[in-house]
């Protein structure tokens, strides 16, 4: 049976070009997962030094540390009160503001869409020293309110686009029956159109999700070390070089909320539901 | 006739949309138990006054009474009318149950009477059994049934259909027809119906409204508006139609009013330039002048015609503008 593994008789047995796509494919592997798995393992590794392949020794000496650190566990509990605020107050912000483009044709509308985009397109730090000078000026340095303001800016985009296109989408035949049948408009929206729109703001809501439990940057400088996500305290880790180890139990803690929300809106995630909300119509 | 109930009243009824189109002076009646169709090509109205019928436009001016009183300004949600649209009436999201179920729990029926009521317009509809299912696993012909039941078992006084069948292939078309039909009768409900094809009109109402330009050409029974068509517009509109020119006067005929004799003599001297079998007709068109008229011809006189001959035609019935 090993016999197979001999590389020549695998070249011969599959052909030429089977063989380099299977060289690729092995390249491709090892180039995208050869990372995680290398995080994976040191995640449970009590010891390790470098030039090794595996741990000198397996454990979870470096779990029971991270949840052992108040400030570590604080910032668990802090990144996901954040995600949930900025995702619920983005939500209640952008759904309307999504609504109104895709249904009512009005002066500024493209101008409207196109600022969302703007704040993507400039370099983040600059926008935030700028902001910062403003939060200064209202208290909002160092505090929740702040921070959920900074992880809004990123999310916005996603937040207006995604769903005006799903809006978009649905009828304006579908609207009229339900109001024809005797539903008035608030009933209309929340029973016809919502639930049809749902898939994109579905996706949107994850994106903003998982943007805001990784966002480090605008954090590190609006929070100001009082308000302190994840991502903020392993900058710290990663500092001190010394335990590799916590910045991969991090890392593997960061993923769990992501792959969770992924695999729960499955359905929905699709190219075309990313692509569809970057029409501009 | 006289005695009839007035349906809906449209008075001086004008909506202009801000480009300048849209309908001016719009005056009708219709009585219970009526089907009234607008007939028309695309854009000439007749969805327009659907549309303020039912709510979804608002009026430039004039009033609109269904049993006598105003709807004007009304919004959709409180007028006693039904709107089928011609596409995406259904809601995805929901089952035929929920489709057909939902207005009547905004109007806090009862469960049982809504399970019942559920039933009984499926089976008027030829749909029993599909209360589980979702839209999308019916054909087009079925959603617009589910459509049609839907708007009937709110009860409407008035039932307003926008080209409900034109997104459906001919044959089942001309099924639906037959079903609105018998639905109709069956219900005694006035019913408004929008279409751009001739056909469906003419099989379809009581009276057709034949629509040009945002005003109404003629107004009629089906008979009516096929032999006195009122304009050239109407006469061109509906059906086959000639027009022969004689002393500065258009005459209207119909194929089928045409008698054709071999030989010269008769009132209009042609040449034959097609002779066409279909089936248990045949049609012919002749050269008269540089008019290409056709007529209607039986088999026996067709094997006797080819390209070329001279022929004779009289006019029976016709009309002269």
């Amino acid at each position: 049976m090993f016999k197979m593994l001999n590389p020549r008789r695998f070249y011969h047995a599959v052909g030429r070009k089977k063989f380099l796509e299977f060289l690729l494919l092995a390249a491709f592997i090892l180039f995208f997962y050869g990372p995680m798995l290398n995080m994976l393992m040191l995640a449970f590794a009590n010891e390790y030094t470098a030039p090794a392949v595996l741990p000198q020794q397996w454990g979870f000496k470096w779990w029971s540390y991270v949840f052992s650190q108040n400030s570590l566990v604080s910032s668990i509990v802090q990144s996901f009160i954040v995600a949930i605020v900025t995702t619920a107050v983005s939500m209640v912000l952008c759904i309307p503001a999504a609504y109104s483009i895709a249904r009512f044709k009005y002066r500024g509308r493209k101008i409207f869409m196109l600022s969302f985009l703007l704040t993507n397109a400039f370099p983040k730090l600059g926008i935030y020293t700028s902001i910062a000078v403003l939060f200064y000026r209202y208290g909002l340095m160092g505090t929740y309110a702040g921070v959920v303001i900074i992880h809004m800016i990123n999310s916005m985009m996603f937040m207006v686009w995604l769903p005006a296109s799903a809006f978009r989408s649905v009828h304006r035949q579908q609207e009229e029956a339900a109001r024809d049948v005797g539903a008035g408009p608030v009933r209309t929206f929340f029973k016809i159109t919502l639930p049809m729109a749902m898939p994109g703001i579905a996706v949107a809501t994850l994106y903003t999700f998982l943007g805001s439990m990784e966002e480090a940057q605008g954090t590190l400088l609006v929070g100001m070390a009082k308000v302190q996500t994840m991502p903020v305290a392993m900058y710290g880790i990663v500092l001190d070089s010394s335990a590799v180890q916590i910045g991969a139990v991090f890392a593997i803690l960061l993923i769990i909320p992501s792959a969770l929300m992924i695999f729960l809106m499955r359905k929905y995630i699709g190219p075309e539901a990313i692509s569809g909300g970057f029409k501009m119509k | 006739m006289s005695e009839r109930k007035i349906k809906l009243q449209i008075k001086d009824m004008t909506k202009k949309y801000d480009n300048g189109d849209g309908v001016e002076h719009i005056n009708l009646d219709i009585y219970e138990g009526e089907i009234v169709t607008f007939l028309g090509p695309s854009g000439c109205g007749k969805t327009t006054i659907l549309r303020t019928i039912g709510g979804f436009l608002d009026v430039t001016s004039g009033d609109i009474t269904v049993d006598g009183q105003s709807i004007i300004g009304m919004p959709p949600e409180k007028r006693p009318t039904a709107m089928v649209f011609q596409s995406y009436n259904l809601w995805p999201h929901m089952t035929i149950y929920e489709n057909l179920a939902f207005g009547l729990k905004l109007r806090k029926v009862p469960k049982a009477e809504i399970n019942a009521d559920v039933k009984k317009y499926l089976d008027l509809v030829s749909m029993p059994g599909c209360e589980k299912k979702y839209p999308g696993q019916l054909s087009g012909g079925q959603q617009q049934r589910i459509a049609i039941a839907r708007s009937l078992m709110l009860k409407p006084s008035l039932l307003l259909l926008d080209e409900p069948f034109s997104a459906l292939d001919a044959k089942i078309r001309q099924q639906m027809r037959e079903e609105l039909k018998k639905i109709q009768q069956d219900l005694g409900i006035t019913v408004i119906f929008v279409t751009h094809d001739q056909e469906e009109a003419m099989s379809l109402s009581h009276r057709i409204v034949v629509m040009n330009k945002g005003k109404f050409e003629q107004t009629g029974t089906p008979a009516e508006i096929y032999d006195k068509p009122a304009t050239l517009h109407v006469a061109s509109f509906i059906g086959e139609m000639n027009f022969l020119k004689k002393d500065g006067k258009t005459i209207a005929v119909r194929p089928e009013d045409l008698t054709v004799t071999e030989g010269s003599g008769g009132q209009f001297d042609a040449t034959v330039r097609t002779v066409m079998l279909l089936g248990h007709y045949v049609v012919m068109t002749a050269q008269h002048g540089d008019d290409v008229i056709k007529c209607y011809i039986n088999r026996e006189l067709s094997e006797k015609l080819k390209e070329g001959d001279r022929v004779s035609l009289t006019v029976g019935k016709h009309t002269v503008f």
